[in-house]
Parts: structure tokens; sequence; C-alpha cells
């Protein structure tokens, strides 16, 4: 049913009160969202805003803790996908709910209400023909999902909202994975779309993209909806401050910077994801001792497999890295240990410690090659002991006591414990991914106290960090990457947010 | 001539045990459950159907106790997977054990009084060789169409299987759960009641293929009837690749391996009985190491994507 009246607004959806919480997370805070007929609406915020749970709440795959949802002014319980396609509601997923090993045409059917018993393909593919040529959503309904490019999957999602006749498309982070070309056909399809009538919702966190595809923009911080504009009143700029929620940064007392010799030197570097797409992109970096560079970005823009290729855990496909001067490209984890580099990874329980394993076992994980923690290949647990209560003691870790399993501490003790190992094994470089995401004031005051501490004492922090405050108080220099490339590098006093955010979302630095 | 005709006859009645189960577990793992109770479900089944038939006299009373006990024991497992999340090899090989302890126990326990309460030995109703008429009365021919009315059943239940998994919307539904929940679910199909049915429905056949072995392929009830078929069932199931259709291949392949065993056996050979008892087995393990090959060549061949793997929606 298409709105005559194709932009006028009659109002769609209304979303009042949401709340959602997770273990640990209030990923909704009292939103309230509206949306009318004819419109396209950006909802943008950094990573764990709160904009995909709100959106999979009205998809109907979470259930809120609270709040009403009104769709075409009638209150409407959506408590599965099955409910919010049955009101006219479809939603794009950041990773596509396709099945792999299907084709095109039963994708597009899957679980789709009113299919006789045995479908008939034949049509289901016509049908998928005419649309295509209808939106310009090239796609032969005949492939396999698993044959086809990640934008072509792309338009398979859409293709299957509009098989079902959805109204209000919900699409998550869409441009994410397309080259600009695609981009501007997304556009030109969501702009169609909106000519027809029907609505869109999309998320994002790039403020180029809100220009370009929406009416209307709200803008969410830690679970709560902080600002609404018409997007023809706004500007870049203004967005880019909301989404950060902070004016001013400013330096933080410690040491003079004063940086010493080169340690870590990049040049050039390029490494691919787990999918085999490339992550890093020609990257160039210089890190001195006594310096904290600060990795700036938008999470998934290479900072893993930065880290990663820097402690040996992903080999580069390209270019060099050098630590002092010695070139250890696709060094072994072990050799990059035992040259002094220390890593806090960004995936704390899985990567950095091994819950199963008590406190001291885990301090001990990087000394356990030589003396004092072992003689030969016995361990020596009194050694071991002595060390945990000494590293327990000088790090402030909340421990019933050095037997306690990992997984039983809370997630800055779990921090602290990997903090305390790492530095101890540490001699010229620590990595730190997103040190202090997700711990309280008091250890992140803790955990950034640390890396100032052995910048003071000579050597080479590198810091991946999504908290923009953080990076400002910590950090010497501040690099911001963006699709695997260092869109620019500053002295961290001079850097403001809007800058920042502005090249954080891939935009050029103004000169 | 005689002689392979013979052995066509006893390759396909020893194979329709293994088709049943076949595609039963084919059905169960297509919704990404595996179920590695298969041996004590089919045991179970092999002793109701046999306990049925001789105390009722009645052969369509004997297969609906077979696929019920079938479908309860297998419900147990899906219980256990699906709701409570439990790791499915472990509860899979609790009801084999269970299952074959329980079947040996009730076969000592469920006879007549006059046998000593065993049902060992007995003698009770089973399902005779129905012949086609003209079709069973060709050369070679006549040993597929001179079967028991269950392999008939089974002949047609395999293109039905294959045309239901491939050809409609259940069967659609039914490999997207298999192949990536998250997905099914988001499209709106309901993964939980998918895999309960799936798993049941499969122990249901499962069920039947132990009762053809206790009311046709060797009627009566013997300790071990099955003999590790359920085991084998297992590797026709990726032997087959999951697909219904090639499910008689493999069936017929080791159903073919217990007629030549059986042949030469009778004929009197200098080979052990229990060296050629064993090829089976070995076959199984030679197909098991051939197909795993075979699958890391190709990269890409049937196994459900989500095999074993328990589903949760709000993870996070």
């Amino acid at each position: 049913m298409s709105d005559p009246q194709a932009g006028a607004g009659t109002r769609l959806v209304e979303m009042r009160g949401i709340r959602k919480s997770f273990p640990g997370v209030q990923a909704s805070d009292d939103v309230c969202l509206s949306l009318d007929s004819g419109e396209v609406l950006a909802l943008l915020g950094e990573n764990g805003a709160g904009k995909s749970t709100l959106m999979n709440i009205l998809a109907g795959l979470y259930h809120p803790d609270a709040g009403q949802i009104l769709v075409r002014g009638r209150a409407a319980r959506i408590s599965s996908p099955r409910d919010a396609a049955a009101l006219g509601i479809g939603m794009v997923h950041q990773n596509f709910m396709l099945v792999d090993s299907m084709s095109v045409a039963e994708n597009v059917v899957l679980g789709m209400k009113g299919l006789p018993f045995v479908p008939d393909l034949r049509k289901v593919k016509a049908g998928i023909r005419e649309l295509s040529e209808r939106y310009n959503l090239r796609v032969d309904p005949e492939a396999y999902v698993w044959q086809l490019s990640v934008g072509e999957q792309q338009r398979v999602e859409i293709l299957k909202l509009l098989y079902r006749r959805a109204e209000i498309l919900i699409l998550d982070e869409p441009t994410a994975v397309l080259t600009p070309q695609e981009s501007a056909e997304l556009n030109a399809v969501v702009r169609r779309m909106r000519s027809e009538g029907k609505a869109a919702i999309f998320i994002t966190h790039k403020m180029e993209e809100v220009m370009t595809f929406s009416d209307r923009v709200m803008v969410l911080r830690r679970g709560k909806l902080v600002a609404e504009r018409r997007t023809a009143d706004t500007d870049p700029r203004e967005l880019a401050r909301l989404m950060v929620g902070r004016e001013v940064l400013f330096c933080v007392d410690k040491r003079p910077f004063s940086p010493g010799d080169c340690v870590l030197e990049l040049e050039g570097v390029r490494a691919e994801d787990e999918r085999g797409l490339p992550a890093l992109d020609g990257l160039d970096l210089r890190l001195r001792s006594g310096e904290i560079l600060g990795i700036a970005g938008v999470a998934g823009n290479g900072q893993r497999e930065l880290a990663e290729v820097i402690t040996g855990l992903r080999p580069a496909t390209a270019g060099r890295i050098r630590l002092k001067g010695r070139d250890v490209t696709n060094g072994s984890p072990l050799s990059l240990i035992r040259s002094g580099v220390g890593h806090v990874p960004q995936d704390r329980s899985s990567v950095g410690a091994v819950g199963d394993l008590s406190v001291a076992a885990n301090l001990a994980m990087k000394g356990y090659r030589s003396r004092p923690v072992s003689v030969g290949p016995v361990l020596r647990p009194s050694r071991i002991l002595e060390l945990a209560k000494r590293l327990i003691a000088a790090f402030g870790i909340a421990t019933p006591s050095p037997q306690t399993r990992v997984k039983f501490l809370s997630g800055g003790n779990v921090q602290k414990t990997i903090l305390a190992r790492e530095i101890g094994a540490c001699t010229s470089l620590l990595v730190a991914v997103y040190p202090s995401r997700g711990l309280d004031v008091g250890a992140t005051e803790a955990v950034r106290k640390e890396l100032v501490a052995q910048r003071d004492a000579g050597r080479a922090v590198l810091l991946v960090s999504e908290d923009l405050e953080e990076l400002a108080q910590v950090a010497d220099t501040i690099a911001v990457l963006f699709e695997g490339r260092v869109m620019g590098t500053f002295p961290a006093c001079e850097a403001d947010p809007e800058t920042l955010g502005l090249l954080m979302s891939g935009a050029k630095k103004e000169a | 001539m005689d002689l392979v005709s013979s052995i066509l006859t006893i390759t396909i009645r020893a194979g329709t045990s293994l088709v049943i189960a076949t595609i039963g577990e084919i059905m169960t793992e297509r919704a990404g459950i595996l179920n590695l109770g298969l041996e004590g479900i089919m045991m179970m089944g092999a002793l109701s159907a046999f306990a049925a038939a001789f105390h009722t006299g009645s052969l369509a009373f004997a297969l609906l106790a077979a696929a019920a006990v079938g479908a309860a024991l297998a419900a147990v497992h899906a219980f256990l997977t699906v709701t409570m999340r439990a790791n499915q090899v472990v509860s899979g090989l609790s009801i084999t054990l269970f299952g074959s302890g329980l079947a040996s126990f009730l076969g000592q326990r469920l006879g007549p009084a006059a046998n000593n309460r065993r049902l060992v030995g007995l003698s009770g109703p089973r399902f005779g060789q129905v012949k086609i008429p003209f079709l069973g009365d060709l050369p070679v021919l006549r040993s597929v169409f001179d079967q028991d009315l269950v392999t008939y059943a089974v002949l047609l239940l395999i293109p039905l299987a294959w045309f239901y998994l491939y050809r409609t919307r259940a069967g659609l539904w039914l490999r997207s759960v298999g192949e990536d929940p998250q997905a099914a679910d988001a499209m709106g199909i309901d993964v939980a009641r998918t895999k309960y049915a799936y798993t049941i429905g499969g122990g249901l056949l499962v069920g039947l293929g132990g009762a053809h072995l206790s009311l046709a392929y060797t009627p009566g009830w013997a300790e071990n009837i099955t003999g590790g078929r359920g085991w084998i069932v297992i590797a026709l199931v990726i032997f087959s690749m999951w697909n219904p259709a090639r499910a008689i291949w493999g069936a017929l392949l080791f159903g073919g391996i217990n007629a030549v065993q059986f042949r030469l056996q009778a004929a009197g050979t200098d080979i052990p009985a229990s060296f050629l008892n064993m090829l089976p087995y070995l076959a199984t393990i030679a197909v098991l190491v051939l197909m795993t090959w075979w699958e890391t060549l190709s990269k890409r061949v049937g196994a459900p994507a989500s095999l074993g793997v328990a589903y949760m929606r709000e993870e996070k």
C-alpha cells in the first residue's frame, strides 16, 4: 500500500521510552523515536551507542525491558522477526542474514508467510527479476549466495525485503561494506523507495552519509537520545560534536614530552582480515621511546589487525615493520615477546587471559620459559606465587587470592592482571587495544596511569582507543585510522574532536 | 545368475533398515542436530517392535510401537540439546548406552512366562515377501520386486524425502535452520521448533529401521540385534552427503558387503567368520576417510554448516 502523498508523512512508527539492558550495559535508555512515511531517518552514534540494539528491538530480534512501540498508530507487540515482517518492517543486518549454500531465490522467500507448500521457484525468480529492474538492484536469482560479492549480497537482502512488501526498511551500517559507487547506487535505491512512500531508518557513524542519505537525523550516545535535527538544518561539524559529546579536550599532567629514538616503524604495511579483505591498506607509522601514540578511529577500520600484525599474530602481506631498527616483519609471537613487546589485546577474556586458570598462572604466563618461574621444564609454584603476590599488590588487583580463577574477576581486574603481566614482559613496546573499554571510572584511571608510567619510563606505547577523551588525556600524538590507512597525525594537544571526528569518518583533512 | 540375484535380494533386505535410519538421521542433521543415539534407538525400536508383535500379533501395532519408542528417545535428545543446550555428542552417546542397556534388560523381562520371561529364541509375526506380479518374475529384477512391504515403502521413501527436502517450503525451512540458524531466525522461522520436529521425526524413522531388523531381516529378538548398524548409519549420512537420494547407494554398498559375507559363510570358506563380520565396519572407516579427504579437496560439500552447534538468540 503505497502512500499517494509520498513525503507528506503519515506516522508509520513510534517508539516510546524504550529501555534495554545487557549484563553490565544499558544499551537503550529511555529512547523515543518516530518515523513518517516517505522519510529517511539516520541514527547516528559511536560504536556501543545503542543504535543496533534499538533497531533489533524494532525488528523483533530483541525484546525491550520497557517501552512501547506503535506501528501506524496502533500499539504493536513485536516479539519475533515474523511479527515485524507482518507489520511491514524489515531489517538488513550488518552481518547479512543469508544462507550461503542456498540460491538467491531460495533466500528471498525464506521464512515468508503464505508461500505455497511446493513453492514455484520460477515464479519467484520472475518476481525478483522484475523488482531488480524496477529498483536497479542487479542480481542473478539463480546464483548461490556464496558466489556473490558483499555488495551483491546486500542487494539480495534489500530485494528480500522488497519482495515481502516491507514498508519500513532498517539498514544497519549499509555502506560499511560497499564501495563508493555501490553506496551511490544504494542511495538511489533508498530515494526510489522513499518516493513510493516507504520509509527507511539507517544506522551509521559517518557524518557524510547522514548528509547525503537522510531527511532527519537522531544522535544516540551511550544508549540515550541526545539530539534530533532536520538534516537540512545541521552540518557535519555539529553532528561530530553531538556524536562524540564533548566540545573541549584538554591535556593532563604528565612529564613533559621528550621522545627518544624511534622504536617502532611501519612502512606500507598491508594485511587482510578473516574474510581475506584488505584490513590494513599501506599503513605508515612511527613511534618513539617515551611516546604514547594514540590510534583514533571507528572500530573495524583496522585497529585489531594493526595490533596483531605488530605482535606477530597476523601476517603482513606487504610492507616492513621495524622494531628498534631491526626488521621484525612477520616475526613469530615468541620472537616478538623476546624482543620486549607487550600486548594488551582487544579481546581480554579469550585472547588476553585464560579464564579457567588462576590469577597466578595468568600472571606467570609470559615468564614461564625462564627463571625464576621455571627451572628447565619444571615450574616452581612457590616462585610463581611470590611473583603473583608482588604483582597483585603493585597493580592493586582485587582478587580473593592468587589462586582464584580469572573468570571470577571483574573486567577491570582481568585487565589489570593482563596489564601487570604484559608490562612485566615489556621492555621496549607496549601495544594496548581498547584497554579501558567496559571498565569503571576507577579501573580506567588505573589503566591510564599505568600507560603513562610506561611512557615516563622510556618505553613506547601504542594505544588504540575509540574514546577521544582518553586519547587527549593520555596520548602525546594521535593518528587517525580509517579503512586501514592513517588519515592524519597530530600532537594530542592540538587535536580537536571535530577534526578528529571528520577524519574518523573518512573525510579529507581540510588544509 | 542365481547367485547374483540371491546376493541382490539379501543386499536389499539388509539395506532396508540402513536406508530408513539414514534418511531419519539426514533429516535430523539437516536441522543441525547430530544424534549419536541411533544405535540405542534402533535397538529399542527392534525390541519394542518384536515385543509388540509377539504379544499383540499385529504387525501394524509393532511398527507403531517402534516408531513411538524411537520418537520418544529422540525427544529426550532434542530436549537435552535444544532446550538445555547440552553437548550433542555426550547426549547422543548417553542415549545409545541407555537404549542398548534398556533393550537388553527388557529382552529378559518382556517375554512369556513359558520362556522364562525372555524374548530370545521366540518367533512372532513377521513381514513376509510379497511378490509383485510380472516384475517379480523377471530374472535378476525379481530380487528387487520380491521383498517385504517395509522395503517397498522405503523404496518410495527415498524420492519422497528428496522431494520434501529440496522442493517444498518445509524442506527449505529445514535446510536453512541447519545451515544458518541466525538467518533462519531473522527470517521468522522457529528454530527451536524445527530442531525438535526433525530430531523427533528422525528418531521415529530410526526406530522403524530397528523394527525392520526384528520383524523382517532377522525375525525375532537377539542380544545386540543391530550389530552396530546405528554407527554405520552415522557414516552413511556422511557418505550420502546429507542427500536422501544418495542414501540408497551407501545402504546398498553396506547391505552388499553384508550379503557377500553371508554367502561366503554359507559356502564355507576358510576365512574365519569374525574376519568377515568385521568387513562392514572396515568399509565404514574407509568410507569416512575417503569422504573426509574428498570434502577437503572440493571444499564445499553437504554438511550443514551449523551441525552440532547449539543456537541461542540474544547473545551479547
